[in-house]
């Protein structure tokens, strides 16, 4: 896999941006009005959801977009812009879920848990990162990603070994704080129609920590560091004959994404107010993480935006859809079962190919390039 | 006997390595003072572009050590000897195909200024750095090409832009890998002023691994002849190449007993 250039050649990037826009986006503008007009509006119904739709289902949907930005952002740090390809991913947004779930079961539920448990569980992924890095960010990159498999794979078979901390198999349902829970009124009065309550207000609390984690790895990989981590990716070996080092830096890179995918396992436990294997730390979530950050395009930071927003949508909703589908069409032979609901997922990698082999670049790829031309 | 009371800028001594019974650099000792010019000639195998990966760092020596300013560096690994004012160029052209001229050039001044392990700042917002990287640009003449990316380059112009890296790198010791070679005729000047420039401008010591004689005698305070891995011949231009071993070993004339 090559990532695509960060900066398409004719684009001046090292002119000086002012205002508070650039200074929020680290100077790295989506650069194509299809692309800024997806984004915000993408970011204005995640703001509005809860103003915007009613029931439970589309808020879920809307948390699980954000906690799949940060973790997709997060991910695309480590594999887009600095080129490594880790399987453990996952691991760490386990680590993160678990964190708050363990804090809040047997610690009780106020904030004070909650942060004890996420401190905890941002030191345990800081700890194993840097030490999966230190160990073997050196060797080959194949190597790598197969250590990083191990390690995380030993990891999923702890957390169910362990059933006395970690809920084993069943996972760890807890209370959460009581503002987050549906209970909670803040307000007496309905606000713009809506009644407020704790589910909101934990709504509120993913939206924000997510955009805030989103923009904080955006002003990363736009620093004078993350020019260094592209540098590594394009070329180690002149990156470090240039004076950069490279395992100190891939594994900097490593602990930061590392951390981001806790929190975000940490903000998905908060919302489920439950944390298992299958929520965190499955297999099938880490080939997720892998088709959201292709899908909307590697190493752009914005994709990851696009992409988890698509993929979750089509999850939550293309089922739905093909039942309907599959029942309109019940009369003619085969075609009621192609498009059984069952086989969303075999719609969803069809869809991939043909994304992948159509806008190598990803989505957001794609919408530069048609500005250029 | 001046030689002896200045620190060398560099020093090999007994430098070798070995690829399985294949000594490719043997036994080299050599000191190479602050300010001069010294180039390293010898035919194509002779060990030449081994023993800069041995200076700097890309290959670990069988034996022998290597020392900056006095300091020994041979355990360090290549990053650490750039930070040790050990500056190389590549004799294959080694870029970073896919990022702009400007920012190759931005992330060798960016090093050398040690501000990489900067996370929160935007990296255009170091204007001095993007200033610097532009002036090696203009100096190298590929202002032109700044928003070019190397795999779009011409092999000259990428022959430029990897002198260009090695002079934002602001080492004391540059080693230069054949930096003309394979460039047309009408580009070659342009490198070999810009080398002339560093060697005038003061106090750097430079390496030049090089082909063409008439560039080694007009620019080389000191020619070192490397045969088989094996330092075979060192002293002033005149001299050496006048002397019957580089008649063997460089120009491939029978030396008789
Ligand atoms: N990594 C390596 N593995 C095995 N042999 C090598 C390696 N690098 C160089 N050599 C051998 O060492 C000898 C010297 O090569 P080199 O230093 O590139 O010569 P020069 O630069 O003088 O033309 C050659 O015989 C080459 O094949
Ligand atoms: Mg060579």
């Amino acid at each position: 896999m090559t990532a695509t250039p960060a900066i398409p050649a004719s684009f001046d990037e090292a002119r000086p941006r002012g205002g508070l826009l650039a200074g929020l986006l680290s100077s790295d503008m989506p650069r194509s009005r299809a692309l800024s007009f997806i984004l915000i509006a993408i970011v204005l119904v995640l703001a509005l959801t809860p103003f915007l739709f009613s029931g439970s289902q589309p808020l879920s949907t809307a948390a699980k977009i954000c906690v799949f930005i940060v973790l997709v952002a997060s991910y695309d740090l480590l594999l887009g812009y600095s080129g490594i390809v880790s399987f453990a991913h996952t691991m760490f947004f386990g680590i993160g879920g678990y964190g708050i779930a363990i804090g809040l079961e047997k610690l009780g539920a106020d904030w004070g848990s909650a942060a004890i448990g996420l401190v905890a569980a941002l030191c345990t992924s800081a700890i194993l990162a840097i030490a999966i890095g230190l160990l073997s960010l050196r060797v080959r990159a194949i190597f790598f990603s197969m250590i990083t498999l191990a390690v995380a794979s030993a990891m999923a078979v702890l957390a169910s070994q362990m059933s006395g901390i970690t809920g084993g198999e069943d996972g760890l349902s807890f209370q959460l704080p009581y503002a987050l829970r549906p209970a909670f009124r803040p307000f007496a009065e309905p606000v713009f129609g809506v009644m407020i309550n704790g589910r909101i207000v934990a709504y509120y609390l993913l939206f924000f920590v997510a955009m805030g984690m989103f923009l904080l790895m955006l002003r990363i990989v736009n620093s004078p560091f993350g020019r260094v981590l592209q540098a590594i990716r394009e070329n180690e070996f002149r990156a470090e004959a240039l004076g950069y080092r490279v395992v100190a830096y891939r594994t900097a890179a490593s602990v930061i994404s590392a951390l981001a995918a806790t929190v975000a396992g940490a903000l998905l436990a908060l919302w489920l107010r439950y944390n298992g294997p299958d929520t965190t730390l499955s297999f099938a979530i880490m080939i997720d993480i892998l088709l959201m950050v292709v899908i909307g395009g590697m190493g752009t930071m914005y994709g990851a935006i696009i992409g988890a927003a698509l993929f979750v949508l089509a999850q939550s909703y293309l089922q739905v859809l093909m039942e309907a589908g599959s029942k309109a069409l019940a009369g003619i032979p085969l075609l009621p079962n192609l498009i059984h609901p069952d086989r969303w997922l075999l719609w969803l990698g069809a869809l991939f190919v043909i994304s992948v082999y159509a806008f190598p670049g990803g989505i957001v790829g794609r919408l530069r390039q048609g500005k250029r031309n | 006997m001046t030689q002896k009371t200045t620190t060398p800028a560099l020093e090999t001594r007994g430098l070798t390595i070995r690829f399985g019974g294949h000594v490719a650099v043997n036994n080299v000792s050599c000191r190479f003072s602050p300010g001069t010019l010294t180039a390293i000639v010898g035919p194509n195998g002779a060990g030449k572009t081994t023993y800069f990966n041995l200076v700097s760092g890309q290959l670990r020596a069988s034996a022998g050590e290597v020392l900056v300013e006095g300091e020994d560096v041979t355990n360090l690994a290549p990053s650490a000897r750039a930070h040790r004012g050990l500056g190389r160029a590549f004799q294959l052209t080694n870029l970073f195909p896919q990022l702009t001229a400007l920012e190759n050039v931005r992330l060798a001044v960016q090093s050398r200024a040690d501000a990489g392990w900067s996370l929160f700042k935007v990296w255009n917002s170091r204007r001095d750095l993007i200033e610097k990287a532009e002036a090696i640009l203009e100096r190298v003449r590929l202002a032109d090409k700044r928003h070019v990316a190397p795999k779009t380059l011409s092999h000259g112009d990428q022959r430029k832009l990897e002198v260009a890296l090695l002079i934002a790198m602001e080492p004391k010791v540059f080693m230069f890998d054949e930096p003309t070679a394979g460039m047309s005729v009408d580009e070659v000047p342009t490198v070999l002023e810009l080398i002339h420039d560093i060697k005038q401008r003061g106090d750097a010591t430079v390496l030049l691994v090089e082909h063409k004689m008439d560039v080694v005698r007009s620019l080389a305070d000191r020619i070192v002849v490397l045969h088989n891995g094996t330092l075979v011949a060192d002293g002033d231009p005149a001299t050496v190449i006048a002397s019957p071993v580089v008649q063997e070993a460089y120009l491939g004339v029978e030396v008789r007993p």
